[in-house]
């Protein structure tokens, strides 16, 4: 069964292959494995995992409490400091964050695994129902969050915890975020996005309104007139387009909307793709687009990256998991036309590229892939006009250290502000450090003044 | 190639590796596998008085403590002595022997402290050819409150007693088991020396709870909810072990007083730790029931090989060097100083030794130079204590360097003294004796 018919179809694959496909790229660790996993953390002295982790989990604790037969407090240590430990379990970079810093890769080359140990223990709690927090005594002040992703679950979940009432706003039908539409669908499959969010919400005090978006239903001085405070935390809604001709055709697509549908679709049989697909770009989401068109299967899958391997904001692990799949992955090839017969993609022109005193030029050499499709992964913008008079810097809203913006009152975090890293983990550090400067500032105006005698 | 043939009070085995009395030498199907395997001898499982056999609970026998990846440290258990009809015992016995003429085989024996008792069942044991006897005057469970096992191996006088009658009663060579359930070792190992024994073997196990079940709250292991102590043994026992054994290879009353080590034996390594203290060979038995009898293939070869890389010929050329230099602390040199080093290179930078050395001793390990996580010895502050040495997971990271003499040592800003002086000639000592004038 399945077909290797030219053009962009669906149900390339046996339906058996398709389950396979899109099972667990990691799966999970038994007791037993995350018993010997967990022997093997050394508990280090002011321990380099930790630094490397953006939201400084305690690592060495966490494990010593798996390796201690209590993995129930071993996820309360991780939901401190990140209460969707669970996700960034699955999702972090670990071997670009708290496993490349691991000592255990001095002494041999293999690090403690401690994001499978992370998903160990937030799998074992979130399993058992266990919430950690209870809400402080009612502060009577509300908080306006936009996003229900990373950063703003984050957010809302520690202004709740300190007893304020937050409202989170989004666009979208569903709450998560990125966590929900934007991850490739084998990093975290069985509908964990929405079981966390779930979870999150648990601890009361959070009100999730979906399908309303800043600027279209709202404007941030109606929130700012309505709530006690504001956070902005609804990510990067805009694509950055590659500017060539053809790039209009019936066949090329964002691959951001490519992983969404990926994301959304109960049945992976369904999707088309096409028979050889062309990703450009060399983030993350043309890994996770490169690969899962393979996996839909897709006959040949090419990335191309206009600048060599080095400079690719994917890790080394995401392109070797790449390669692994079957992805060929091109350097110094930028985009030059995509070439067009019948109205569809056939294909795409490309220059050769070099770096010339220092700045990426065209060598004026070309070549042309053939491909039924085209996927664009060249980077995520703002894009949103409804930002009232806030600074920007670098593209995105700016910030200080505690996410505050240039308005008084409103605080952004993930990656719709600048400073972060684009991922889920520093989307939830910031989220949640901005909450905390919420709280102090909305608690010190609230706190009674008592004279000095 | 080393000669590794071993001669024990007079008994000869192939090589000085012996399987302890214990439930892997309770009958014959188990022996001659271990013989298979390559053991030299075996001490056979403590035989009784003649009559119904003892009994031994229906549950579980044993209970454990382990380290990483549940490598098994530690085991514990209430199991008796054979629970087997002591004829059927006696007949086994006597064909393996007759199996396996090369290898030692001992037989142990655990009878009330009665004279008629050991003069029946001594000249039975005879017959079967067995090389020799060993009393069990160390199991610390069950028998011993029936004044048997620990309850006589904790009395001297009774010892020298039993041993007596032994030696009185049959020609095999009498080796005197000991007990670890006491004050000082040298007590009983002196009073078997005064019976006449030809030698003493030890340790037996050590009185022990290794866990308790806190579910039931019981201890482990639980017989319907209730536990007894039981018999400690396996590789955390060995530093216990080698203490005893040294201190009556070194007692004045017992010195040159053939001993069989046994303790946590696991390697070749913990063999030839054992005979350098001054054992004559060695008995193993946790290792043995933790990987299976195929073990004694590797301490062959790792003892072999390493008496080869170190010119050693027989065992005669390392049983006991070790003895000499085993000492009273007040004996020790405090002119002898040395420091911490860090090798840089094979540091992975854990933080262990700062950590360990910061909360709990010197606060002689840097964590961070000029703003940089570097582990470095302060040496103005290190007492040379060896404690980052012990938690370092880096092996030879961390070494004891000692300072020549005539260096400064830099924490007391004193000239390291070449010569030696000792607690007991020590200004601060308010007992030191000082030399004549």
């Amino acid at each position: 069964m399945g077909t290797n018919q030219t053009g962009i179809a669906a149900g390339r694959l046996a339906p058996a292959d398709y389950a396979a496909n899109f099972a667990d790229l990691h799966p999970p660790l038994d007791k037993h494995e995350a018993l010997v996993a967990s022997d093997r953390c050394y508990f280090c002295h002011d321990a380099p995992c930790m630094t490397a982790c953006p939201t400084e989990i305690d690592i060495p604790l966490f494990i010593r409490q798996i390796s201690t037969g209590n993995p129930i407090g071993s996820a309360k240590t991780i939901f401190d400091q990140n209460i969707l430990g669970g996700m960034c379990a699955r999702v972090c970079p670990t071997e670009t964050l708290c496993e490349q810093a691991c000592v255990r890769n001095t002494a041999e080359e293999r690090p403690v695994e401690i994001g499978r140990l992370q998903r160990y223990a937030t799998d074992t709690a979130m399993a058992a129902g266990r919430q950690f927090y209870t809400r402080a005594a009612a502060t009577g002040k509300t908080i306006a969050v936009v996003g229900a992703g990373p950063a703003g679950l984050a957010c809302a979940h520690r202004l709740a915890l300190h007893g304020h009432d937050v409202v989170i706003y989004d666009a979208r039908p569903k709450a998560g975020g990125l966590n929900e539409y934007g991850i490739a669908a084998y990093k975290a499959p069985g509908d964990f996005a929405q079981a966390e969010v779930d979870y999150v919400l648990a601890i009361g005090g959070i009100e999730v309104v979906n399908g309303k978006a800043l600027g279209r239903d709202f404007t941030l001085a109606d929130l700012s007139a309505r709530y006690d405070a504001v956070f902005l935390g609804f990510g990067l809604a805009g694509v950055n387009t590659l500017g060539v001709p053809g790039e209009m055709l019936e066949g090329v697509e964002d691959a951001v909307d490519f992983i969404e549908r990926l994301r959304s679709a109960d049945d992976k049989a369904t999707l088309p793709v096409g028979r050889r697909v062309v990703v450009i770009g060399g983030g993350m989401t043309a890994i996770d687009a490169a690969v899962q068109a393979k996996l839909l299967g897709a006959e040949e899958v090419t990335i191309c990256y206009r600048r060599g391997k080095e400079q690719m904001n994917a890790s080394v692990y995401e392109q070797e998991l790449a390669a692994s799949k079957g992805v060929f992955i091109r350097h110094w090839l930028a985009p030059k036309q995509i070439i067009e017969k019948d109205g569809k993609v056939a294909g795409i022109e490309v220059e050769y590229t070099a770096l010339v005193d220092g700045r990426l030029a065209g060598t004026g050499e070309t070549g042309a892939i053939a491909a039924d499709q085209i996927l664009v992964a060249i980077g995520q913008k703002l894009d949103n006009p409804a930002l009232d008079g806030l600074a920007l810097e670098g593209g995105k809203i700016a910030v200080d250290g505690e996410g505050r913006t240039s308005l008084s009152g409103v605080w952004a975090g993930g990656d719709c502000a600048f400073g972060g890293q684009d991922l889920t983990v520093s989307g939830v550090a910031m989220g949640r450090d901005a909450a905390e400067s919420i709280n102090h500032v909305l608690m010190s105006a609230a706190a009674p003044v008592t004279a000095v005698a | 190639m080393a000669d590794i043939r071993n001669t024990f009070v007079g008994i000869k085995s192939p090589n000085p590796f012996w399987l302890a009395s214990a439930p892997p030498t309770d009958k014959a199907y188990n022996v001659e596998r271990a013989f298979k395997a390559g053991w030299g001898g075996v001490v056979w499982k403590t035989l009784g008085s003649e009559g119904p056999p003892v009994v031994n609970v229906n549950g579980p026998r044993y209970g454990a403590i382990w380290g990483a990846d549940r490598r098994l440290l530690g085991l514990n258990n209430i199991e008796l002595i054979t629970d087997r009809d002591l004829y059927v015992n006696l007949r086994e016995m006597k064909q393996v022997k007759m199996n396996w003429p090369d290898r030692a085989l001992i037989a142990s024996i655990m009878v009330p402290c009665v004279e008629e008792e050991w003069k029946a069942i001594l000249p039975l044991v005879e017959e079967t050819g067995a090389d020799g006897i060993e009393l069990n005057f160390g199991c610390p469970h069950g028998m011993s409150e029936r004044g048997m096992g620990s309850a006589v191996g904790q009395v001297p006088e009774y010892i020298e007693m039993v041993v007596r009658w032994c030696k009185q009663y049959t020609r095999m060579p009498v080796i005197t088991k000991l007990t670890p359930n006491i004050t000082d070792i040298r007590h009983p190992a002196r009073a078997a020396k005064r019976g006449g024994t030809d030698a003493v073997s030890l340790i037996n196990t050590i009185n022990s709870i290794v866990s308790v079940d806190l579910d039931n709250f019981a201890p482990v292991p639980s017989i319907g909810g209730k536990g007894s102590h039981g018999g400690y043994c396996g590789p955390a026992v060995k530093p216990i072990a080698l203490n005893m054994v040294s201190e009556i290879a070194r007692d004045e009353e017992t010195y040159g007083l053939p001993i069989s080590g046994i303790g946590g034996v696991t390697t070749w390594r913990d063999a030839a730790e054992f005979l350098a203290l001054g054992a004559g060979n060695v008995q193993v038995c946790t290792a043995a029931m933790t990987y299976g009898f195929k073990i004694v293939q590797e301490m062959i070869t790792g003892l072999s090989d390493w008496m080869d890389a170190k010119g050693h010929r027989t065992l005669d050329d390392i049983c006991g060097r070790a003895v000499p230099n085993v000492t009273d602390w007040k004996y020790l040199n405090l002119n002898y100083v040395a420091k911490a080093h860090i090798d840089q290179d094979a540091c992975i930078k854990c933080g262990r030794c700062h950590i360990a050395c910061e909360d709990t001793s010197h606060q002689a390990i840097t964590s961070l130079v000029d703003g940089v996580r570097h582990f470095e010895v302060i040496e103005e502050e290190c007492v040379g204590c060896n404690l980052c040495v012990n938690v370092c997971p880096v092996e030879n990271c961390i070494t004891m360097q000692p300072l020549d003499p005539g260096a400064i040592d830099k924490r007391t800003g004193k000239i390291v003294d070449p010569t030696y002086a000792n607690w007991t000639t020590h200004p601060n000592n308010p007992m030191s004796t000082q030399a004549a004038e």
